[in-house]
């Protein structure tokens, strides 16, 4: 239980005394050292877990008393920080400080009803909870290794906005602090608080530059993001004052299964759609591009959405087998094919991770709701996936934008000849994202086979299945795409740039490693970290066990692929073929180069080619008009099928 | 998988570029009889192979080779896996991964033709992508699983079942061998607007590899195709596929070229309007899972 308390302590007590640190120098040092500490412990305790079952912690009656005290001692000044903040609203923005206000009513209503059910296990460990520890504590502390360096870059570069480093800092920290205790808290008012927490971060760190751009996104955030805490405060009221189940003990809340917990269940995951940003409410997280880098990295991998799809996960069993449940697949599904479909309309790198990102998290809320041991396996499998690879490309497009300054797609071109490390750290992101046999091929290839055996009513599987389908060929389309600028040859030679600055570097080659490592181990991840979690799961009735295991002999020849990228380019650099070297073809009329030919009247021209971003195709805004409102709907659907 | 289905394995790595050349041979002999010409041998698209080989290579970047050598490889792996009986799912996936590395070998050349080229292919990928997925997807719901080796023993009434999956196959199969109408990312003829798309830049023993390549893949569409028939035998399905294999090469000469746009808009339809509906109409005729 100890190494439980001291990661969702410990980020608070480093971020304050990096907060109060002297200078930059030490800020950094000690910065280094608490996400090594961190990191270790969150090592040791995926260690400890793999393979176990899960593991419940019951605190002495006067500790968690004291903690309660605490919690809502803490909950209460949180409000009244956001209120603070809502000095700087906008008068059409009035239903922000309405929602903290009807939010805090909520939660002392619960707190201070006339009786209330009593906890038993505040805290536990399973082995899924452990794999998001070590989501966390690794990708989330190298997130903040590259900050270090990046935004002294950043202050350096951007004039006129105030240096508030120290609190910087203080926010990542705690925000770590509050995902761990968002991952092993089992109290449900616990949870709740850990999870306001992140909002207030988010918020903070959003409007970081204090621009209007960002300060007004950040609000958004904030409001889209209070929507769900209000619907997890209600589903709190109902769990302590409803006529069915009263709990406040997650673990209780699953295992009370859809016939009783389902009401709460909607309500809860309206607050897991909001954090993970799906449809309807998914603005607020490409609002979040306009932060410093390391900020959209962690909100987009490792933090903040992964809380979102971590809750709806855990309530998988619940939805298993429910209207409520495909309709909550139907929202992660309209995301995932809108967003890909719109992301190949972005030009700016960040947009296209953006849009990705929600892709992506569609992709899990489509198998949470399912709630099979199969999709269960899939969507553990991409949230690890995810949250490595696009940390990687995060902060590789972060620190590219430093080095060539620019992060539009167009620029990169020939990034393999001119930062030929950095090149190859985004084009492992980028295979790691979509192509790595053991990424998300192997999830998508998992959901395929669940869908088509869902049998919530006539079609439904066929329908969850062609959604896939449609909403995965824009996704190789744009991927491809980039990876064809970036492999391009420069048509001129290149300029020398800029070195890749030591802490960004540490933080880019451990992820790369990660990543790799990711997909080569993936087998052990999977007998470590999911399959005693979804055996628990079976074991204990909540969703049927499942013959559709991946067969060994595909994994076999998936690993015969992943060989494959791995040796192609070591043959190919031990035997490079020499063959002569010629510029690309234009029409014989080249000048200097591939980069000018001689064109009507005899003028030399430039090369200038463009890649493809089907804008007559697909239209983004009504697109996104249509999608929202259709999500919308499939929300209200989803809590009158629950209710 | 049996010694039989592995020694098929082996035969399609070792005589698949022979049957794709002879594929291709025919192709090129039905093609200039509808256009009244006598036409090339049969094995003439050998002896064009043969002569690259043996001329000199020109790259403009090196890594353009590294990277056809992935296209080749998971172009092997594609039908290793279809042939060993194995998984149709994700022998679909190593086909996509090998036209991705295709697409990146013309565009590190980064010429203006092998951009658009690529840009094009990519974009006919993401147009018969899904149709793929459904013929997949279609052969599990009739035989309960994505195994070739339970597919070709699957029901003789698949076909019947699978029918507007197989008209969508077909469709898509026309994008796939680069047919008019949807040969927009590699014309045949150099002296068009593309000049030669995709393989502008590629020379020599690069454009060989381009060549062979294809005529494996080739052979894995013909075996795609033929596992719809394949419950009826190999004596009668084989025949049949093959016909309808070189239908294609009549839509190709009476078909003319589609803009992009078009292309994706129509094979999306036909996606949906038969792969889809073939799939949600599939319960009510009957299935055996």
């Amino acid at each position: 239980m100890f190494p439980i308390i001291f990661l969702m302590g410990f980020p608070l007590v480093a971020g304050l005394a990096i907060a109060a640190a002297p200078d930059a120098e030490t800020r950094g040092r000690w910065v280094r050292l608490s996400v090594a500490l961190i990191a270790l412990v969150s090592v040791l305790l995926a260690l400890s877990s793999m393979g176990e079952a899960p593991r419940f912690f019951a605190l002495g009656e006067g500790t968690q008393h004291g903690f309660d005290l605490a919690i809502t001692a803490a909950s209460l000044a949180l409000a009244l920080v956001l209120l603070y903040f809502c000095r700087r609203i906008r008068p059409r923005e009035w239903y922000i400080p309405v929602l903290i206000l009807l939010q805090t009513g909520l939660m002392l209503a619960v707190e201070f009803a006339a009786e209330h059910p009593e906890v038993e296990h505040a805290l536990y460990v399973d082995s899924f909870s452990a794999l998001m520890a070590l989501i966390i504590g690794g990708v989330g502390g190298l997130i903040c290794i590259h900050a270090i360096r990046y935004m002294q870059d950043y202050q350096a570069h951007a004039e006129g906005i105030s240096d508030r480093r120290p609190a910087f800092f203080f926010m990542l920290f705690l925000f770590l602090g509050a995902m761990f205790g968002i991952v092993f808290a089992n109290h449900l008012l616990w949870l709740f608080f850990f999870w306001e927490v992140t909002t207030l971060c988010s918020f903070w760190l959003i409007s970081y530059s204090g621009t209007e751009e960002a300060v007004r996104n950040g609000f958004r955030a904030l409001g889209l993001n209070l929507v769900g805490g209000v619907a997890f405060a209600g589903a709190l009221v109902w769990l302590t004052m409803g006529p069915g189940l009263h709990t406040w003990e997650l673990d209780r809340l699953v295992d009370a299964g859809s016939t009783l917990a389902l009401i709460p269940a909607v309500l809860i995951a309206v607050a897991g759609l909001a954090k993970s940003a799906q449809l309807p409410f998914s603005s607020w997280l490409l609002g979040a591009m306009v932060a410093p880098t390391p900020i959209s990295a962690l909100l987009h991998s490792s933090t903040m959405v992964k809380a979102g799809v971590f809750l709806l996960v855990k309530l998988a069993p619940v939805f298993h087998g429910t209207f409520a449940g495909f309709s909550l697949s139907l929202i992660g599904g309209v995301t995932f094919l809108v967003t890909s479909l719109i992301a190949v309309n972005q030009r700016n790198a960040k947009l296209v991770l953006a849009y990705s990102t929600i892709a992506n998290l569609g992709l899990i809320v489509m198998c949470a709701g399912i709630g099979t041991t199969a999709t269960l396996w899939a969507a553990i499998l991409l949230i690890l996936f995810h949250a490595v690879a696009k940390a990687l490309l995060f902060l590789g497009v972060g620190t590219t934008e430093h080095l060539i300054g620019s992060r539009d797609i167009e620029d990169m071109e020939g990034l393999v000849y001119r930062h030929p490390t950095m090149a190859a750290m985004l084009l492992v992101g980028v295979l790691g994202m979509f192509l790595a046999p053991f990424g998300m091929l192997l999830s998508k290839y998992t959901c395929f086979q669940a869908f088509l055996t869902v049998d919530v009513m006539p079609g439904a599987g066929v329908l969850l299945a062609a959604i896939l389908a449609f909403g995965s060929a824009p996704t190789l389309f744009f991927w491809s795409k980039w990876m064809g600028k970036l492999v391009a040859v420069p048509r001129s030679a290149p300029s020398p740039e800029p070195k890749i600055p030591r802490d960004e570097w540490i933080a880019l080659v451990s992820l790369t490693v990660v990543t790799y490592v990711a997909c080569a181990l993936f087998p052990l991840a999977d007998l470590a970290f999911v399959q005693p979690y979804t055996q628990a799961l079976v074991d204990s009735g909540l969703i049927p066990a499942s013959a559709d295991r991946i067969p060994w002999e595909t994994i076999v020849l998936m690993s015969v692929m992943l060989a494959g990228l791995f040796t192609l380019p070591l043959a190919f650099w031990l035997r490079r073929p020499q063959y002569a070297e010629v510029s690309g073809y234009l029409s014989g009329a080249n000048v200097s180069g591939g980069a000018s030919f001689r064109g009507a009247m005899g003028l030399e021209r430039q090369v200038e080619s463009r890649s493809y971003y089907l804008q007559s195709f697909i239209h983004e805004v009504p697109l996104m008009r249509y999608a929202l409102i259709g999500s919308a709907l499939l929300v209200i659907l989803m809590l009158g099928a629950g209710l | 998988m049996s010694a039989y289905t592995w020694w098929l394995a082996i035969g399609f790595l070792v005589l698949g570029p022979l049957v794709g050349a002879l594929l291709a041979g025919i192709d090129r002999i039905l093609t200039a009889r509808m256009q009244s010409r006598k036409g090339p041998p049969l094995l003439q698209p050998v002896y064009d192979v043969l002569k690259l080989l043996e001329k000199d290579t020109l790259v403009v970047t090196h890594l353009q080779s590294l990277y056809l050598w992935g296209f080749l490889f998971f172009m092997l792996i594609s039908g290793f896996i279809l042939f060993l009986g194995s998984d149709l799912l994700l022998s679909l996936f190593a086909l996509t991964v090998s036209g991705i590395f295709l697409c990146l070998a013309a565009y590190s050349t980064n010429s203006p033709y092998s951009n658009i080229g690529s840009a094009r292919e990519l974009m006919l990928t993401m147009a018969y992508e899904p149709m793929l997925i459904m013929v997949a997807l279609g052969f599990f719901l009739v035989s309960g699983s994505f195994r070739v080796s339970d597919i070709v023993q699957g029901s003789p009434w698949q076909v019947l079942q699978l029918g507007g999956i197989l008209i969508g196959f077909l469709f898509v199969l026309t994008i796939k061998l680069r047919k008019s109408p949807f040969d927009l990312s590699a014309s045949h003829h150099g002296h068009q607007e593309l000049v030669k798309g995709i393989t502008t830049d590629l020379s020599g023993t690069d454009l060989a590899l381009v060549e062979i390549g294809h005529w494996y893949e080739n052979v894995i569409l013909l075996g795609w195709l033929y596992l719809f028939f394949a419950p009826w035998g190999l004596a009668v399905a084989l025949p049949i596929s093959i016909v309808l294999f070189f239908a294609e090469v009549l839509v190709d000469n009476t078909h003319a070229r589609l803009t992009w746009s078009s292309a994706l808009r129509v094979s999306w339809w036909v996606t949906v309007l038969f792969g889809v509906t073939n799939l949600l109409v599939l319960p009510l005729i009957g299935h055996s899972s």
